[in-house]
């Protein structure tokens, strides 16, 4: 093995130093907000993942694993993630109105319903600390009520006067210095928002509390009381009751504060999507189309790639370079913009299509013609991929085969369907599943093609070049407020059809694979 | 205002002065760039951002601290609501009202309560529309509803009604003078910010109100059975081709701005592009239907938001309620931005100097306050469904009922 490092050469063994001085460059990069937000186990993921690539390619050994790491740490980066992240929040009611814990609810529907009192005084505000050259004294506030010059301090037990003699005032009358506190500037006053916000000078009615760097009397309508677990409206008299199961505070009419919480639901929205008509009724025939969507988006876009790449490895054809380069642009082209550019030209009134084929059909209109429209964008879209590996695959073919059916006097469709094809589908077959599974979900096709249409059934929600993605996408953000706990529960049944499916179909390749060898 | 700036920095010089003088009279303030190591945040969508930063320089002066404004060109909502939940949320939030319901059931902004001087400055439609829940949850600066724009040399006079301005459209295309009856942005699946005018004047309404002034959920307007004879309107507006799904957001304004089209339902938004096309033009209020109901437009404000995450929360409600709530600002807020001033004093100033503003106020005066209820959320998609089906010739009642189906299962459910 020793040999190794003068196999590899001068050159390799500086981009291998480059490298890792990369990757030791992102650790740190990485590292340092972490420590800062004291993310300590975010700091151990980054310090072990860091060691684990040092210990192996430092050392000549571990081959194996030099190859595999790479691989792995994307594998579990971009793909374990993801579906662990997705699973853990499809057990939850995580989304809109249910986002942080129960005392941050607690603490914004109090602070929500604090009320100014009707016709009360406002105040300039300092804040201050109690007791001269203090920072950690009892906070007070030192109050100015402009209109009648008078002067105030307010502590946890009330108000109190001050002396007008002890205090130094500014232009407007707020107190910039008085005996016997240390009055803060703004910006400690603004380093201290968290406590001044939340304090409160008790008053008959209500207490003075701040705003900015001025003080008003607000009257809390709503307060929470631990031992009953419940939030009572003195204004309505109304008693909402912590429901901890479903994540809100619920009064006897039925009514419930906005701010929720995030609690785990178990399986709720998993037996949501067995159990809503809307999901269970439509399910098969969306299955159906996102199957023929998905097949045909294969089928067409590998049958005219491979069309293309046969005819530009033809040995008498000029230019092929160009024919190429101009085959590969719509490939090239980003994709979002060229569905936009394909949804104005279907526009019946004032799209390309029409106008140029002296046509009247509202292409997303009918099923059947938008559903041609969406397989004919994302034909083109597709094809230029499908173009590519096949012209890849076809070079690498055995020409002496293909010579031998030759001179056996076979035809050129019949050495195309006996051999050519065979072999090239022996080395397709797992990208052609890839494919399919990506068009199974290709979300941006249809949404920002036909988006559905036409939606023929009455209550509007289902279109019929809907894919199951799409339709589940305008289920879970049609409510108030988007639920994300219920979206990852539909999208891991989705992985699941997928996940089968193309289990299947590798399986029987695998099967494919053993009788052509 | 300039006053009360003028005080701060005059106290602000006094606390210096002591200090540096070494006075005994106690340790008062230090140098506030000291202790203030932070930048206040302000977040709002990209064409604003640029515009708004030279307007908060002056708070940022006199109150000597760093001011950062940062447009966010995708999802705004979603990207603030997202940052506050981990904390990394910007002090102050700029954009529409409509999402106080959602951005106050996520606990992401705080109440902000104005004083009644402060609040009678302001627009009574503008207060209303960020009053939630009995709160006002933000200060806004800038109104936004839709009117007729109307190409003078090809439609001279003011159509009366909804029906003139459809036969006027119909006879200019027939006389080969225009290609469209109207300019409406409707697309395939339909827009309910722009049908709801010509609904309105058919008798619909979105959700009604309970005492308390908020909008109530429970009662839906599409439930009614005015709602049928509103969509009837829609239905009719299609088959007369002033409506069409076809016609989206690529065609509506810039087939105006060409002389392609007489009328132009849109807000201030579009007035750029038909400014730079440089055609006679007069703005009015939407009409309504002979003998129907006022057209009245949705009224939206662009507002400032407290956020509740944020890390310089003094710093934060001084600006919301202080700074951004005097006349002086409201006007170089128009100054650097020209929308409708939702402060009524630089309302008038605005339109002294360009009349096109006054329009477009007196055009949404009264309007039907745009709902920041989350149930709101529930409506758009349904009830533009229903739009586009209704003018592409679908039966009536089965759409609205479609409609009003959807929207109930999605707020219950």
């Amino acid at each position: 093995m020793t040999d190794s490092g003068t196999r590899t050469g001068i050159s390799g063994q500086l981009v291998k130093i480059l490298v890792l001085g990369v990757v030791a460059a992102l650790a740190i990069w990485a590292a340092t907000p972490l420590v800062g937000a004291e993310n300590w186990v975010g700091l151990g993921v980054v310090v072990v993942v860091t060691a684990l690539i040092f210990y192996v390619y430092l050392s000549p050994r571990r081959l194996p694993a030099k190859y595999l790491l790479p691989g792995t740490l994307l594998l579990i980066a971009f793909q374990l993630i993801p579906v662990f992240y997705t699973a853990s929040t499809s057990i939850t009611n995580y989304g809109d109105g249910h986002r942080g814990d129960k005392d941050d609810a607690i603490a914004m529907i109090q602070a929500a319903a604090v009320k100014e009192v009707p016709g009360a005084d406002r105040y300039l505000l300092s804040a201050a600390w109690e007791g001269e050259n203090s920072d950690d004294g009892r906070l007070v506030f030192l109050l100015t009520q402009p209109q009648d010059e008078a002067y105030y301090v307010g502590d946890e037990e009330g108000l109190a006067t001050l002396d007008p003699s002890t205090l130094t005032v500014d232009a407007d009358g707020r107190i910039v210095a008085a005996e016997g506190y240390t009055v803060m500037s703004r910006g400690e006053f603004n380093a201290n928002s968290d406590a001044i916000t939340a304090f409160a000078v008790p008053v008959d009615d209500g207490g003075i509390r701040s705003i900015g760097f001025d003080a008003y009397q607000g009257i809390s309508t709503r307060t929470y009381d631990g031992s009953c677990d419940c939030i009572t409206d003195t204004e309505t008299g109304d008693v909402f009751v912590a429901d901890n199961d479903n994540g809100y505070f619920i009064a006897d009419n039925g009514s419930r504060l906005r701010q929720g919480w995030q609690v785990n639901v178990g399986f709720d929205n998993f037996t949501r999507v067995f159990t809503d008509p809307d999901v269970r009724g439509p399910f098969i025939s969306v299955f159906v189309w996102n199957m023929m969507f998905a097949l045909g988006s294969v089928l067409f876009t590998f049958a005219l790639g491979l069309t293309c790449a046969m005819a530009m490895n033809h040995d008498r054809i000029r230019g092929k370079t160009l024919y190429r380069i101009l085959m590969v642009l719509p490939y090239a082209m980003p994709s979002f913009a060229m569905l936009l550019v394909w949804r104005d030209m279907f526009n019946p009134d004032y799209g390309l299509l029409n106008q140029l084929l002296g046509m009247e059909l509202n292409w997303f209109g009918e099923t059947w013609s938008s559903r041609a429209a969406v397989l004919l964008v994302n034909t083109w879209l597709g094809y230029p991929y499908m173009f590519l590996i096949c012209t890849g695959a076809l070079q690498a073919l055995p020409k002496d085969t293909l010579e031998a059916a030759r001179l056996d006097g076979a035809s050129p469709l019949q050495s195309f369907r006996s051999i050519t094809l065979p072999l090239l589908l022996v080395a397709l077959t797992p990208l052609l599943i890839s494919s399919f599974a990506f068009n199974f979900n290709n979300f941006n096709a249809i949404q920002l093609t036909s988006a559905g249409h036409p939606f023929s059934d009455a209550a509007g929600q289902v279109g019929d070049t809907d894919l199951l993605i799409t339709y589940t996408f305008r289920l879970a953000f049609a409510g108030s407020g988007v639920d994300y706990g219920y979206a990852a529960a539909v999208s891991m049944f989705i992985f699941t059809i997928v996940a089968v499916i193309s289990g299947i179909s590798f399986a029987r390749t695998r099967k494919q694979e053993e009788i052509y060898r | 205002m300039r006053m009360r700036s003028a005080g701060i920095a005059v106290g602000t010089a006094l606390a210096l002065g002591l200090t540096a003088c070494g006075g005994d009279t106690g340790p008062a303030t230090t140098d506030e760039s000291i202790d203030f190591d932070g930048t206040l945040v302000i977040w709002t969508d990209e064409e604003r951002a640029d515009s708004l930063q030279a307007v908060v320089e002056e708070f940022a002066t006199a109150n000597n601290i760093e001011i950062e404004v940062n447009g966010i060109a995708q999802d705004l909502q979603d990207a603030f609501v997202t940052a506050s939940e981990q904390g990394e949320g910007p002090d102050i939030l700029v954009q529409a009202h409509d999402w106080i319901g959602n951005l106050v059931q996520n606990g992401t902004i705080d109440p902000v309560p104005l004083t009644e001087e402060q609040q009678s400055a302001i627009n009574s439609d503008a207060l209303r529309a960020v009053t939630y829940d009995g709160q006002i949850y933000g200060t806004p600066y800038a109104m936004e509803n839709l009117a007729l724009i109307r190409n003078t040399e090809l439609a001279p006079d003011e159509p009366a009604t909804i029906e003139d301005m459809v036969a006027t459209g119909q006879d200019l295309k027939a006389a080969g003078d225009v290609e469209d009856v109207l300019s409406i942005e409707v697309s395939a699946d339909g827009n309910p910010y722009n049908a709801y005018p010509f609904y309105a004047s058919g008798g619909g309404y979105l959700f009604g109100m309970d005492e308390s002034g908020t909008y109530d959920p429970s009662d839906l307007g599409l439930d009614q059975p005015e709602a049928v004879e509103a969509f009837e309107k829609l239905a009719w507006l299609g088959e007369e081709e002033a409506m069409k799904t076809s016609m989206g957001a690529e065609q509506a304004i810039p087939m105006f701005a060409e002389g392609k089209t007489a009328f132009l339902v849109a807000g201030p938004w579009a007035m750029n592009q038909i400014n730079t096309a440089g055609i006679d033009y007069e703005i009015s209020p939407i009409p309504a239907f002979d003998g129907g109901e006022k057209a009245t437009p949705f009224v939206g404000t662009q507002t400032f938001f407290v956020a509740s995450k944020g890390k310089n929360k003094a710093f934060a409600q001084e600006f919301v309620t202080d700074f951004i709530t005097g006349t002086d600002l409201a006007t170089k807020l128009y100054e650097s931005d020209p929308r409708p001033p939702a402060n009524i004093e630089a309302a008038a100033a605005a339109g002294a100097s360009d009349p096109n503003m006054e329009k477009f106020l007196a055009a949404g005066e009264g309007g039907y306050i745009l709902p920041a209820i989350p149930e709101m959320q529930a409506v758009w998609e349904p009830f533009g469904r229903a739009q586009a089906a209704v003018i592409s010739g679908d039966d009536v009642e089965t759409a609205v009922e479609a409609a009003a189906k959807a929207i109930n299962d999605a707020i219950n459910g």
